[in-house]
């Protein structure tokens, strides 16, 4: 689904852009949680930054509010709390001394990294909102903005060796900026609130702000000039090309470096989480197959859960990866253009793969046969179509089309296989 | 092969030809070459290469742009669906601590 994509600003660090991730129960701000530096949630014109300043701020008590008098929440004035290995000392600004980021990754930011890309610790892994120096910039440097996702933060400073600019970081609640955008929290509301409050106009002499591409879903040019008198410039979409896009002082893009891909490498990367999130689906669909295969002429035989129940959870796995590794992995080599095609093709593929060289064997009745060749095909279908929340390419009313017909033949291949299946233990 | 195609004749992106003039931005921040500028005026160069992300609509400073923006997830329709609500991928907006 949705998760990270790479390279970017943060572009799929952590999902497709609007979208990639699924969470079925809404948990955002229960009562007890703290708002963070920003009101909760989407909305794009919720209010103004907490009241009260000082502890209402997310980034940990005591943001030294002696050194930038009423900050509101710019959270990143002087040393962070705890000073992370990824600050390097602080520089002095108009508005109080600003952490200046180190530029090399190291090994904690690498850990992390792979971390969330296998689903641990995902939606924490974050950034303080707020303002931070590159190298040694000063009022006439240039403006650098990302979102709080500690790896899209990682992947813009990790390319700024040798480069002096500020970076300010939209709260986005620890999304990359591409979902962020489509959310709207890397937004324009977002964007100038962030501004104001850690006074940015003071710090440098400029009003031009460089935004990675894939923001410009969330950000209104038009309407954050008319909000605060800011320019926003769209940068690549990648922050690995942004030293050259920088290099001669103007920011000067190439058309390609404009265009969103999506190449086997950003796949790959994208295919664990996909997998650990949908584990518990498959478990669920495991216990039930070796359930059913229980089933059988005579009653409920327990030696059957060895034989027809083992043989089922292996092939329910084969359609699982099938469908949600190599699907993926497959897919401009797959036939089709909807997703859930291309992994019908590749569950069917499998499913054959396995049956013919037994045959006759274990797979001789032909029930039995028959209904795995409904079973895997849909499952694997299921597991590639919810990729699309992975892709950089799918539209909203192309899923819709595509689910309109495929989510219902799934289902009826899915039950009918289970019948089938069934019943050819009792043939 | 098929390449990294999505379905054609789907999106739901309209461009009010009258209304533009012709700045480019939305050449700019589409990230998929759906756009070109000829003679100053925008024009469909690959209107099926669309993803709806919306990203044309809201920096087209003459409004002659309009899409209908969102996720497209499969999981975001089906969540969206059980909770009676429009498609969300609510990936990352984790409880845990903010920031």
């Amino acid at each position: 689904m949705w998760f990270f994509r790479r390279p970017s600003y943060g572009r799929l660090e952590s999902g497709k852009r609007p979208g990639m991730m699924f969470r079925p129960i809404d948990r955002r701000y229960s009562e007890k949680m703290k708002p963070c530096c920003t009101p909760p949630s989407g909305s794009s014109d919720a209010g103004p930054a907490p009241s009260s300043g000082r502890e209402s701020c997310c980034c940990g008590p005591a943001p030294q509010p002696a050194a930038v008098g009423d900050s509101k929440c710019a959270c990143t004035h002087g040393d962070l709390p705890g000073v992370p290995p990824w600050q390097d000392g602080t520089v002095p600004t108009p508005v109080g001394p600003v952490p200046r980021v180190a530029t090399a990754l190291g090994w904690s930011d690498r850990l992390g990294g792979w971390k969330v890309r296998w689903g641990i610790g995902r939606g924490s892994y974050r950034v303080p909102p707020g303002l931070y120096a590159a190298g040694s910039p000063g009022p006439s440097s240039p403006v650098l903005v990302t979102a709080n996702f500690k790896v899209s933060f990682d992947r813009l400073r990790a390319v700024l060796g040798g480069i002096d600019g500020w970076i300010l970081v939209l709260d986005t609640k620890g999304v990359n900026v591409w979902c962020a955008a489509g959310k709207g929290t890397f937004g324009t509301d977002e964007l100038v609130r962030r501004l104001e409050a850690v006074r940015l106009a003071e710090v440098v002499d400029h009003r031009k702000l460089i935004l990675p591409q894939l923001g410009a879903t969330g950000v209104s040019t038009h309407r954050v000039e008319e909000l605060s008198g800011w320019r926003v410039r769209y940068g690549p979409v990648r922050a690995s090309d942004v030293p050259s896009c920088l290099d001669s002082g103007r920011l000067h893009v190439k058309p390609e470096m404009r265009r969103v891909t999506f190449t086997l490498a950003e796949r790959a990367v994208l295919v664990p989480v996909e997998l650990v999130l949908s584990f518990k689906y498959l478990l669920a669909a495991a216990a039930l197959i070796v359930l059913l295969s229980g089933l059988g002429p005579g009653g409920y035989g327990l030696q059957r859960l060895g034989d027809a129940g083992v043989r089922g959870v292996v092939l329910l796995l084969a359609g699982w990866l099938g469908g949600g590794a190599l699907g993926p992995l497959l897919l401009p080599w797959l036939p089709g253009r909807a997703f859930s095609v291309k992994g019908a093709w590749v569950g069917l593929a499998l499913v054959l793969a396995a049956l013919l060289p037994l045959w006759p064997g274990p797979f001789a009745n032909l029930a039995e046969a028959g209904g795995w060749l409904l079973i895997i095909p849909a499952v694997a279908s299921f597991m590639t179509m919810n990729f699309t929340g992975a892709s950089t390419f799918t539209s909203l009313s192309g899923v819709r089309r595509e689910m309109r017909l495929a989510v219902p033949v799934q289902i009826v291949a899915v039950l009918l296989g289970l019948v089938l299946w069934t019943m050819g233990r009792f043939i | 092969m098929f390449g990294l195609r999505y379905l054609p004749d789907v999106v739901t992106l309209e461009l009010d030809l009258a209304a533009c003039t012709g700045c480019g931005t939305c050449v700019t921040v589409c990230p998929h070459e759906v756009f070109e500028l000829v003679d100053q005026k925008i024009r469909f160069r690959d209107r099926d290469a669309c993803m709806e992300c919306g990203a044309c609509a809201i920096n087209c400073p003459d409004g002659a742009l309009a899409v209908e923006a969102g996720v497209g997830c499969a999981a975001g329709i089906i969540s969206g669906a059980l909770r009676g609500t429009e498609p969300s991928c609510d990936c990352g907006s984790d409880d845990s601590s903010c920031c």
